[in-house]
C-alpha cells in the first residue's frame, strides 16, 4: 500500500474516533478530500523541482504509534535551551509530555492543540484563527486533516512574554518508522511580543517523517521573533510548513539553522495585511553527505509601506544539494514597499548543488525590490590575510565559513541561543581554533 | 635577514618584477618607493607568499634560509609579516581572539605549547596600549566596519602581538591622518629592534618622517633602479619621479 492509501484509510478509522460535529471538523475533511485528489507533490509541480520526495516516502511508516513513550530529562537536556529558563511544550512520538513540558496559562496560554480544540474558553480563538493562514496545498491539507496536537500560543494584546517558549518534538525510534503530524496555533495580541523557539529532534537513526504546519498571527505592533533549529539525525525528513499573518506596524522575524536531517523542506510564507510590517526571513545552511535542504520562501506584499528582508546563506559539502526557492510577490495596492532577498552559497565539493530561483511578482509600479544570488567558492584575498598571519590553509578555510555563516546570526535575540548556534556552527565547519566563539 | 637576489615574479603570464636584489640586515629600516604599478606591492606579496605570483627566478633568504617554497603561513611561523594595504574583514572573528588564534598557531608549528592566557592577557594590554586601542576595539569582529585608520591600527597591533622578524609595511600610510599616521609610526617605531628589521613601502615620504628609514629604494618598472639613504625620500617628495626615469634611460 502506498503512503497516501495507508494516509487515506488511517483516516477513516481516525474520523470514526472524532466528534464529527466538531467546529473544525469540516475543514478536516476538507482537507483529506484535498490531498486524496492531489497526493504527494511530484517533481512535475514546479515547486518541487528540485526536490523529490518519492524515496522518502517509500517507508512503512507507522501514523499512530500504538503505545506512548517516556523521556528522561537527562537524557534530552542538550536539546533544549537549558541554561535559560524557558517555557517548554514537548512532543515524543507526536504526543504531549507533561513530563518535560512547562507550560502556563498566567496571563498568557502556553499549551497544546489538543486542549485547546476540545474546550469551549478556547473556542472563539479556534474559530477566528486555525486554518485561516494554513495554505490548501496537498502537503499542508495532509496536516489539516490529521491535525489533533501540537502546540497552542496566545499572547493576549501589550503583554511581553519574558521566557522564550520552546517547542520540541522528540521521536523515540521505538517504531520501526514514524510520520508525525505536528500543528502549532500560534495568536500574538496587539503590541505583545514573543520568542519562540523550534526543534524537531529524533534519538534514533530510524526513518522519521515530520509534516509540521505552524500558524502565526501577529496582530497591530505585535513582535514576534521565532527560531528554527533543525539538526536532525540523518534518517529524519522534515516538510515544514509555516504561514506567518501580519497587522499593520507588526514585526516577525523567523531564522531557521538548517545543520542536519537527510531531508528538509521548509515552506516559509509571510502575508503582510496592514500597513508598515516589517518582515525578517533569514537561514543558514551547512549540510555536507547525502543531505538535501530545500528553502522555499514567500513574502506576499499586501499592503503599502511595508518591508521584508531575507539573507539565506548556504554552505554544501559532499553530494549535498540545497534549493533557494524564494518568492516575492507585491500587489498592486502594495507601494512603497521595501523587498530585499539575498541569497549566498558557497559549494566546497564538486558534487555538492545549489539549485536558486529568485521569482519576483510585482504588480505596483512604487517599489524597491532587490535580489542577489551568489554561488561561489571562498575568496582568495581573505584566505591569503589569514594564511599570512600563521594561520594554516584548512583551518583558514574553516575561518572564513565560520564568518561567512555567522553573519546571519547578528539579528538573533537570545544570547543563548547564540551562542549555542555559533557553537553548532563552529562543529559542522570544523573550526577548532581553541577558543571560545 | 633578508636576502633577495635577481628576483622575477608574474602574475598571469605578466612579468612584474624583473630581477630584484635587496639586503635588508638585521636592526634595518629599508623604504621602497616608486610610481604607482612599479611592482611594490607585487614584492610585498611575494615575500610574504600569495599564490597569486609566481616567482619565476631567483632567491629569496630569510635568515639565510630559502622560504620561496614555502606556504604563507609557513612563511609566517618564521617570522614573515606582511602589513596589508586593504586588511579583509572577518565577522564573527573578534580582535581578540583573531590575534591569539594567530599567535597560537604559529607557537605550535615551532613546537611550543599555547601562550598562557594570563601572559597572553597582559601581552594584548601592554601592545593595545601602545597603539591606543582601547578595549572595546578589541572585541569587535576583525576589521568590520573599521574606519580606515582602525584597520591600519590594528595591522600594526598585530604586527606587535606576533614579533615579526621581518615586518613588510605595505602602503601603511594610506588612509591615515595625521594623528593615527603619529601613533602607527610610534608603534613600529618602538618595536624595532636588533633583532628584526622592516621594510616600508610607501609612495608618499611622509611617513618616512617618523619612521626614518637606513636605506631607501626606487622601484620603477619591476626593478630596483636608484637606492640611496634618507635624503633620497626627501628629494623623490620634491621632484618626483621624472629625474630618475631620465637617469634610466642615459644610463
Amino acid at each position: 500500500m502506498s503512503l497516501k492509501d495507508k494516509l487515506i484509510s488511517s483516516y477513516m478509522a481516525y474520523e470514526d474516533s472524532l466528534d464529527q460535529e466538531h467546529l473544525i471538523h469540516d475543514i478536516r475533511s476538507a482537507a483529506i478530500k484535498n490531498f486524496e485528489n492531489t497526493g504527494f507533490p511530484t517533481r512535475k509541480h514546479e515547486a518541487w523541482k528540485y526536490t523529490p520526495l518519492d524515496k522518502m516516502l517509500k517507508a512503512d511508516y507507522t501514523v499512530f504509534p500504538k503505545k506512548s513513550n517516556t523521556l528522561e530529562y537527562k537524557n534530552v537536556k542538550q536539546y533544549f535551551l537549558h541554561d535559560v529558563d524557558t517555557y517548554k511544550v514537548v512532543f515524543v512520538d507526536g504526543v504531549y509530555s507533561s513530563f518535560l513540558s512547562e507550560t502556563t496559562h498566567e496571563g498568557i496560554d502556553v499549551c497544546l492543540l489538543s486542549s485547546a480544540l476540545s474546550k469551549d474558553k478556547y473556542r472563539p480563538v479556534i474559530e477566528a484563527y486555525f486554518n485561516k493562514a494554513a495554505e490548501t496545498d496537498s502537503i499542508t491539507s495532509l496536516n489539516t486533516a490529521f491535525a489533533k496536537e501540537g502546540a497552542y500560543i496566545f499572547i493576549p494584546a501589550h503583554k511581553e512574554v519574558e521566557k522564550p517558549i520552546e517547542i520540541i518534538n522528540f521521536a523515540t525510534g521505538s517504531e520501526a518508522a514514524l510520520m508525525i503530524q505536528p500543528r502549532n496555533l500560534i495568536v500574538v495580541g496587539e503590541n505583545a511580543h514573543v520568542q519562540i523557539i523550534e526543534r524537531h529532534q529524533s534519538l534514533a537513526e530510524h526513518p522519521i517523517l515530520t509534516n509540521s504546519v505552524t500558524e502565526i498571527f501577529a496582530e497591530k505592533r505585535a513582535y514576534i521573533d521565532y527560531y528554527k533549529v533543525q539538526n536532525d539525525v540523518e534518517t529524519a525528513s522534515l516538510i515544514d510548513s509555516t504561514y506567518i499573518k501580519q497587522e499593520r506596524d507588526s514585526n516577525c522575524r523567523v531564522h531557521t539553522f538548517s545543520f542536519g536531517g537527510k531531508l528538509i523542506r521548509n515552506n516559509l510564507n509571510f502575508y503582510q495585511q496592514g500597513q508598515h510590517c516589517d518582515s525578517t526571513l533569514k537561514g543558514v545552511t551547512i549540510i555536507e553527505k547525502k543531505q538535501h535542504v530545500d528553502h522555499s520562501t514567500l513574502v506576499h506584499h499586501q499592503s503599502p509601506n511595508c518591508e521584508s528582508h531575507q539573507d539565506y546563506k548556504g554552505i554544501y559539502d559532499d553530494s549535498a544539494v540545497g534549493v533557494f526557492n524564494g518568492k516575492v510577490m507585491v500587489d498592486k495596492i502594495a507601494q512603497k514597499i521595501d523587498a530585499f532577498q539575498q541569497n549566498n552559497n558557497i559549494l566546497i565539493s564538486d558534487k555538492a548543488t545549489i539549485n536558486a530561483k529568485p521569482q519576483l511578482e510585482i504588480f505596483a509600479d512604487d517599489v524597491k525590490c532587490s535580489h542577489g544570488c551568489t554561488i561561489g567558492q571562498l575568496d582568495e584575498d581573505a584566505l591569503f590575510y589569514l594564511r599570512s598571519r600563521g594561520i594554516g590553509k584548512k583551518e583558514a578555510n574553516a575561518l572564513l565559513m565560520y564568518a561567512f555563516a555567522n553573519n546571519v546570526l547578528e539579528s538573533v535575540k537570545i544570547p543563548e541561543l547564540k551562542n549555542r548556534i555559533n557553537g553548532l556552527i563552529a562543529d559542522k565547519i570544523g573550526v577548532q581554533l581553541g577558543f571560545d566563539l | 635577514m633578508l636576502q633577495i637576489e635577481n628576483l622575477h615574479a608574474s602574475v598571469e603570464d605578466k612579468d612584474i618584477l624583473k630581477g630584484i636584489d635587496l639586503q635588508i640586515g638585521a636592526g634595518e629600516v629599508h623604504a621602497i618607493m616608486g610610481p604607482n604599478g612599479s611592482g611594490k606591492s607585487t614584492l610585498a606579496s611575494v615575500i610574504a607568499g600569495n599564490e597569486d605570483y609566481e616567482m619565476t627566478e631567483g632567491n629569496l633568504l630569510l635568515e639565510g634560509e630559502d622560504i620561496s617554497e614555502l606556504d604563507p603561513e609557513e612563511r609566517a611561523h618564521h617570522g614573515v609579516f606582511l602589513s596589508f594595504q586593504y586588511p579583509v574583514e572577518i565577522p564573527g572573528v573578534s580582535v581578540t581572539n583573531f590575534v591569539k588564534t594567530a599567535i597560537n598557531e604559529t607557537r605550535k608549528a615551532q613546537g611550543m605549547e599555547e601562550m598562557p592566557a594570563a601572559e597572553m592577557l597582559k601581552k594584548i594590554r601592554e601592545k593595545a596600549a601602545l597603539l591606543e586601542i582601547d578595549r572595546k576595539f578589541l572585541s569587535r569582529s576583525l576589521n568590520e566596519g573599521f574606519s580606515g585608520g582602525e584597520k591600519k591600527r590594528n595591522e600594526i597591533f598585530q604586527m606587535a602581538m606576533l614579533e615579526p622578524k621581518l615586518a613588510i609595511l605595505d602602503e601603511t600610510d594610506s588612509g591615515l591622518d595625521i594623528d593615527a599616521l603619529r601613533i602607527v609610526a610610534n608603534g613600529v617605531n618602538k618595536l624595532r629592534s636588533e633583532n628584526n628589521a622592516v621594510l616600508v613601502i610607501t609612495h608618499y615620504q611622509r611617513l618616512l618622517d617618523y619612521i626614518v628609514p637606513d636605506k631607501v629604494h626606487v622601484l620603477m618598472d619591476g626593478k630596483i633602479v636608484k637606492s640611496g639613504d634618507k635624503d633620497l625620500a626627501l628629494k623623490l617628495e620634491e621632484k618626483g619621479y621624472d629625474w630618475i626615469k631620465e637617469e634610466v634611460k642615459t644610463a
